[in-house]
């Protein structure tokens, strides 16, 4: 079961995550912009966390819209800021 | 009031533009890319939805390789020291702006090759010659896409045939012509194209950029500055992606804001259908002037081969008394003098003199190009 469970999405840069975040939009994947949890990466200060369930269709969407993805991480359901297991 | 100083900057700017500045500034307000929270997200939204909206207009595939900075002034400086390097040579027509001019020649004192190919007196530029300027060590050929003094266009869209064909990047100045001629860096083969905001985008001042084409190798290209981008915290080096490896520092969010609502008007409104309604004010002033025995008008005479910007001088004038008595005894403000361009002035006659500058705009009206007329032909009266 992935009901509650979350992956989180992280782009190079926060204009990526911009870009990242209409393009879930387009293709009915609700993101929502949440910190970067820290003990993933300090990568952009913005990542976008999105139900696990989606989590394929998601990378799918990202990829063929040829953006590069700096990481995807699945998380604890408790906050995005739980350490959670690297994908 | 007449305001003929749009080639300087655009004014009255497109509905919604000052609305969306202050919203931003009261309701959003927040430093985009610096934090995640709410209005930080919806800051960065603004950044990119401006990013997306000048990608439109100018027909680049890639949102993300708009890089913004203040103006085409440092879109130019970008493009010039970020690319070249002492040994490699550059092609640039005489009839630039400054702001192309003399981050060349500073380069020149460092060892790049400058070769300025000679303009005819109407401003027009033969593209062979450019082919004809072309060395093995060529690195870029850097032209304005219409001339601010005389308004005429260059032929970007030849001399980007030529430059793929002889494996040069082209560099084109747009800031007389986005928004006010059609700009399509796929059609043209633009690899590096410079924009400004504040004229006809519709934007504010302070609001300008590099859209980065494919062609060209971000390692090739240097920042102009680094410093923070609220990506890779823990690195103490320049990141190597765009857009954050050209934009340190936080961005003129308030002006994109009005920008992106400015390029949105243009879309909607089209600017093929601007483009026809300021060449028909400009035929309509060009014809006017020339009517005017003593009254001398440069460029090209044809509105269909130049933006709306319309030079000329009455005989036994100076420009700065023409333009002082047209504001205030008639109350058109247009802009005298060089214009920041001595070579383009050198390459049509008028240096050091100068010339008298009607720059149209969108919001200009036939009924302003017939009062504007009128008090030329005053002016002119006086001096028979
Ligand atoms: C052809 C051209 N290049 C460069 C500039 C400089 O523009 P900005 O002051 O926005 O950098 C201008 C306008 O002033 C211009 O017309």
């Amino acid at each position: 079961m992935t009901a509650g469970k979350y992956t989180v999405i992280l782009l190079y840069a926060t204009s990526h995550a911009i870009r990242a975040e209409k393009l879930l939009k387009q293709a009915s994947i609700p993101p929502k912009m949440i910190p970067v949890p820290r003990h993933l990466s300090s990568s952009c200060g913005v990542c976008i966390r999105i139900a696990r369930a989606d989590r394929e269709a998601a990378q799918q969407v990202l990829q063929q819209a040829g953006m590069e993805i700096e990481g995807l991480y699945d998380i604890s359901p408790r906050a995005a800021g739980k350490p959670g297991r690297q994908a | 009031m007449i305001y003929f100083d749009n080639a300087a900057t655009s004014w009255p700017k497109p509905p919604g533009v000052a609305e969306a500045m202050t919203r931003f500034l009261e309701q959003v307000g927040a430093n985009p890319g610096r934090a995640a929270h709410r209005r930080a997200v919806e800051s960065g939204r603004i950044v990119y939805g401006a990013r997306e909206a000048v990608a439109e207009l100018f027909n680049a595939p890639d949102p993300l390789r708009v890089v913004w900075g203040k103006n085409v002034t440092e879109a130019l400086n970008l493009a010039l020291c970020g690319l070249l390097r002492p040994g490699d040579h550059v092609v640039t027509s005489s009839t630039e702006h400054n702001s192309m001019m003399r981050p060349l020649r500073a380069l020149e004192r460092e060892g790049v090759e400058v070769t300025v190919v000679q303009c005819t007196p109407q401003g027009q530029l033969d593209p062979a010659g450019v082919a004809a300027a072309i060395r093995p060590n060529t690195r870029l050929v850097a032209l304005n896409h219409a001339s601010n003094v005389v308004g005429t266009l260059l032929p970007a869209a030849e001399v980007g045939a030529i430059c793929r064909q002889r494996d040069v990047l082209l560099l084109v100045d747009a800031a007389q012509t986005g928004g006010a001629y059609p700009v399509d860096v796929q059609a043209n083969q633009i690899d590096l194209l410079a924009f400004t905001g504040h004229k006809s985008l519709g934007g504010p001042m302070g609001t300008g950029g590099l859209i980065v084409g494919g062609r060209v190798d971000e390692a090739q290209l240097e920042p102009l500055m680094r410093g923070g981008t609220g990506s890779r915290s823990e690195h103490e080096l320049q990141p190597d992606f765009m857009p954050d490896r050209y934009e340190s520092g936080t961005p003129n969010v308030v002006g994109l804001a009005g920008l992106a609502v400015g390029v949105r008007w243009l879309l909607a409104r089209g600017v093929d259908a601007i483009r026809a309604h300021e060449v028909a004010l400009a035929r309509a002033l060009i014809a006017g002037l020339q009517a005017i025995p003593a009254v001398i008008v440069y460029g090209t005479l044809d509105a269909g081969l130049q933006t709306a910007t319309v030079a000329f001088n009455v005989a036994g004038m100076a420009p700065s008394e023409a333009g002082l008595r047209l504001d205030d005894e008639y109350g058109i403000m247009c802009r005298v003098g060089l214009h920041c361009a001595p070579a383009a002035h050198k390459t049509i006659g008028t240096f050091p003199g100068g010339t008298v500058r009607f720059g149209l705009g969108a919001f200009n009206s036939m009924d302003e190009v017939e009062v504007a007329l009128a008090a030329v032909r005053e002016l002119a009266g006086e001096v028979q």
